[in-house]
């Protein structure tokens, strides 16, 4: 077993048990396809049942685009009602198949996501409410007011289902079936590549750009999935009642859906799903309050706001979490990490070369043209009293901030313009001065998220045969930039109850996962106690050993002295001191920009050593 | 060339009504840096309190703007203590939830009571404007228009020579600081739902007499306000009443010369518009986040 987990597989015991989960789930999902198409149900239940099912596949999209990446979409009802017309029209005004009208209005659908979020995801938060409260509002407008194409406020009727399936039973069985794939494949999408860097890009969007993930494309690909699903839902609605109109589909069925996905839990499908099937029926238990109904909806949405923030599924699975601990890490899968591809070269080359760097704020030049050279298996630090630029010049350097002026070559590549994941991909590698992690996450998906986007080297063999191209081997390897800051046995912790001195370790193993040639630490031994800090030195002098290069942030001089080979010292944005600490440390400016100068009125000139 | 001054003055007046609520966005924005998707229902709020005092209980209409408004301030209250305060220590995102959530309760909530009928309410004046050549200035838009520009100096005033003002400036970029440095933010939030509040029932008052009362006005006319800060500038004073006045003209002009169907469109036109080309608006800054 240990050794089939060495090669890069899942061990057999997940494989195994997902394996009967996934017989379980189709084996449910079969009965209930069956039971829709034998059990003789009223017209009424049937209608009930497929505007659940349909809504339900909408419901889920949203899981994606706010549950998994945090975004908010205000016109899912939007994409359903192009779905949903998109078969109105197609199988009544173009007289297509089912399945053609159904791609045109999914495809439409999707091209209408992507280009909402192509434009608006840059921005994100309130903007994108905004936007695509805008957008729902104009789709209402055309489909009301183009009577010649959509047939206008009278909507369009005598949808025609798939021949086979044109009895009401069987296409509620259909609706039923797709409503079980799609879950499935919310489920899915969750435990992949993409999944992970939704998660990350919802937890913290700062950090998921710096460790090599693409923020915006995952949003855009979250956004543009979410629309799908609701044009898929819509489109097969449309089959279902064989008949469609605008107010279908207006503003205030994007904030039911909404609604839907918050009460059940966005994090999880089976949120959305039990969200969807309680609002469905609600209204129905719930009669009697008839024209109070739509209010007590919008005051349920400030009490789930307020004390379920998690939806009922959310709440019901912290409970459950509690009551089962995590599965323990099974030390035989840790792989030894491989910390860099660089332990052959030896040498004392530059990796880092800074020109005429500034980044000003308007007057304040945070940044004043900083020269830095960064040589390769060195520990350089970066000091200067609060204030003097450090942490801008690192968030330069990593693509956070654009320069004002200046250029940065990392290995000879010119960097200066690249968004920080193709930093991130060129070997940079960063923890934060505050520290952002993936709160939601475990710590293991956090380091997971960064290990699964190595950098485009040739020179990986040894990490491909370890890593193996499978979640296992990607698992192996997280778990090996953990145990090398010494707290794999936490791996399965989320990583928001993990201590302080924890979490920053969790941020070092991160930005090891994604095998960086050039680490920077902003301030990695702040808030940390002796011991802690004795550990953090150990830790760095390994780091060094194993030929990663390090930048380091910080204001403990006795630290700094006892691991860097080389320091930079910034102060008022501009670089007052470099050299070797004995030098450095020893500087006039340098004592008087930390400690003061002995006679003030006795000016100096800024030169460099 | 008639014609087109009258289009003129009716953008402009209808832009002043967006420019007055895009006044209460910005001001929420800066002390709590929360976008309130209810804004607009603050509006739709005054005005069937207006309906209510002035017609159904035929109180004077003086003295049921001071009630309205005196109204408004305890619902602001009422409102940061049900819908933001729990909320407050939240990211963005659940906070807008709630404000929508609260949108979608106001607006049901008056639809139950008072049915959905649209009322009317009449102007304070009793001559209904002047005319200029052939371009006939509404009174009720002057009004629109003074009261818009009065509430931006004010704003500006309060924001910016006041202690209090800059103090719920301090509070909206860091809580956790201001009130390190024994700024009351409790306090301070309070009265910025409390002044917004009012703001929106001062709004909804002055279009009452040239909109109908509706449950469903304060949002039409909120997304408009909302398009017209982004516009602007999202949070900046000068922002709104220049976005606000923008859009009016825009969509008075759109509706004459292009089709009056999609006048509602054109404002979310612009708004693409500018979010492509700039997003931060005519008069916005950039901000970026903190490592």
């Amino acid at each position: 077993m240990r050794a089939s987990v060495r090669s890069g597989k899942s061990p057999p015991g997940v494989t195994g048990r997902r394996g009967l989960a996934f017989g379980l789930y189709a084996t449910a999902a079969l009965m209930a396809v069956m039971a829709a198409v034998i059990t003789p149900l009223s017209a009424y239940s049937l209608n009930l049942l497929m505007q659940a099912a349909t809504y339900a596949i909408a419901v889920l999209g949203l899981t994606i685009v706010l549950g998994y990446t945090g975004q908010i979409n205000l016109a899912q009802a939007a994409f359903f009602g192009i779905g949903a017309y998109g078969v109105a029209l197609g199988t009544t005004a173009f007289g297509l198949s089912f399945l053609g009208a159904l791609a045109i209005g999914v495809v439409l659908a999707a091209g209408a996501g992507a280009v909402l979020g192509l434009t608006s995801l840059r921005l994100g938060g309130h903007y994108l409410a905004m936007v695509t409260i805008s957008f729902q509002t104009i789709l209402t407008l055309v489909l009301t007011n183009w009577v010649a194409f959509t047939r206008g406020p009278d909507g369009v009727p005598n949808i025609r289902r798939p021949a086979l399936l044109a009895e009401s039973g069987p296409y509620l069985g259909l609706c039923i079936a797709a409503l079980f794939a799609v879950a499935w494949f919310v489920w899915w999408l969750k435990t992949t590549k993409l999944g992970r860097a939704m998660q990350a890009v919802r937890d913290n969007e700062l950090a998921a750009n710096v460790i090599g993930v693409d923020a915006y494309a995952t949003k855009v690909a979250a956004f543009t999935l979410s629309a799908v699903l609701g044009g898929f839902g819509g489109a097969l609605f449309a089959g279902g009642f064989t008949y469609v109109s605008p107010d279908q589909f207006s503003f205030a069925e994007s904030v039911v859906f909404l609604t839907m996905v918050l009460l059940g839990g966005a994090a999880a499908p089976a949120g959305a799903v039990l969200g969807t099937g309680l609002l469905i029926l609600l209204p129905e238990w719930l009669r009697f309050l008839k024209v109070i109904y739509l209010a007590v909806y919008g005051g349920a949405v400030i009490l789930i706001m307020i004390f379920m923030p998690d939806g009922i599924w959310g709440y019901a699975m912290t409970r459950w979490r509690r009551l089962r601990p995590a599965r323990p890490i099974d030390p035989g899968i840790i792989a030894p990490l491989a910390l860099t591809r660089e332990t052959a070269r030896a040498d004392n080359s530059v990796i880092l070369s800074v020109h005429g760097l500034s980044k000003h704020f308007g007057g304040l030049k945070a940044v004043d043209a900083v020269d830095l050279t960064i040589h390769r298996n060195t520990v350089h630090a970066l000091i200067g009293p609060n204030g003097s630029g450090k942490t801008t010049l690192l968030n330069v350097l990593n693509g956070i901030v654009r320069p004002t002026a200046g250029s940065i070559a990392l290995d000879g590549v010119d960097i200066t313009r690249l968004p920080p994941h193709r930093r991130a991909r060129h070997g940079l590698g960063r923890s934060f001065q505050n520290i952002r992690l993936f709160g939601a996450m475990s710590v293991l998906d956090n380091v997971i998220v960064a290990a699964e986007r190595p950098r485009p080297l040739p020179a990986l063999p040894r990490l491909r045969a370890r890593a193996g191209r499978g979640d296992g081997g990607l698992e192996c390897h997280a778990l090996g930039a953990l145990d090398f800051v010494g707290i794999a046995a936490r791996a399965g912790a989320q990583v928001g109850s993990l201590s302080y001195g924890h979490q920053r370790l969790v941020e070092i193993a991160r930005a090891l996962a994604g095998s960086p040639k050039l680490l920077f630490l902003d301030e990695p031994g702040a808030g940390l106690n002796h011991v802690e800090k004795d550990e953090l030195v150990r830790l760095l002098t390994r780091l060094k050993g194993h030929g990663l290069t390090i930048l380091i942030i910080d204001h403990d001089m006795a630290m700094v002295e006892r691991v860097a080979d080389h320091i930079t010292v910034l102060n008022f944005g501009k670089r007052i001191a470099d050299g070797t600490p004995a030098e450095v440390l020893r500087h006039t400016d340098v004592i008087a920009a930390y400690l003061g100068e002995e006679r003030p009125a006795l000016s100096r000139s800024y030169g460099a050593s | 060339m008639g014609f087109n001054l009258q289009l003129l003055f009716t953008g402009i007046g209808v832009g002043s009504i967006y420019a007055l609520v895009a006044l209460g966005f910005a001001l929420i924005y800066r002390a709590t840096n929360v976008v309130n998707f209810a804004q607009g229902d603050f509006a739709m709020l005054g005005a069937f309190a207006m309906v209510v005092l002035a017609i159904d209980l035929e109180l004077p209409y003086w003295l049921s703007i001071l009630i309205t408004l005196a109204l408004m301030v305890g619902f602001g209250a009422l409102f940061n203590l049900a819908v933001y305060y729990p909320l407050r220590n939240r990211s963005f995102l659940p906070v807008i939830i709630s404000t929508i959530g609260a949108s979608i309760l106001l607006e049901n909530g008056v639809l139950a009571a008072y049915g959905p009928r649209p009322q009317s309410l009449d102007s304070i004046f009793a001559v209904p404007g002047f005319s200029v050549g052939d371009v006939f200035f509404d009174s009720q838009y002057i009004v629109i228009l003074v009261v818009a520009v009065v509430m931006v100096v004010v704003q500006y005033l309060f924001f910016e020579r006041t202690l209090t003002g800059k103090k719920m400036q301090a509070t909206s970029q860091d809580k956790e600081m201001a009130s390190l440095l024994g700024i009351p933010v409790i306090w301070m939030i309070m009265l910025t739902f409390m002044y917004s509040a009012m703001l929106g029932g001062l709004a909804g008052i002055l279009v009452a007499p040239v909109l109908f009362v509706t449950v469903g006005m304060g949002s039409s006319i909120a997304l408009k306000a909302f398009a017209a800060s982004i516009i602007g500038g999202f949070g900046d004073v000068t922002g709104a009443i220049v976005g606000g006045l923008a859009l009016g003209v825009i969509e008075t002009f759109g509706a004459a010369y292009v089709s009056v169907p999609y006048k509602d469109a054109f404002a979310f036109l612009v708004l693409f518009g500018f979010l492509l080309v700039r997003p931060q608006g005519i008069f916005g800054e950039r901000i970026s986040e903190k490592a």
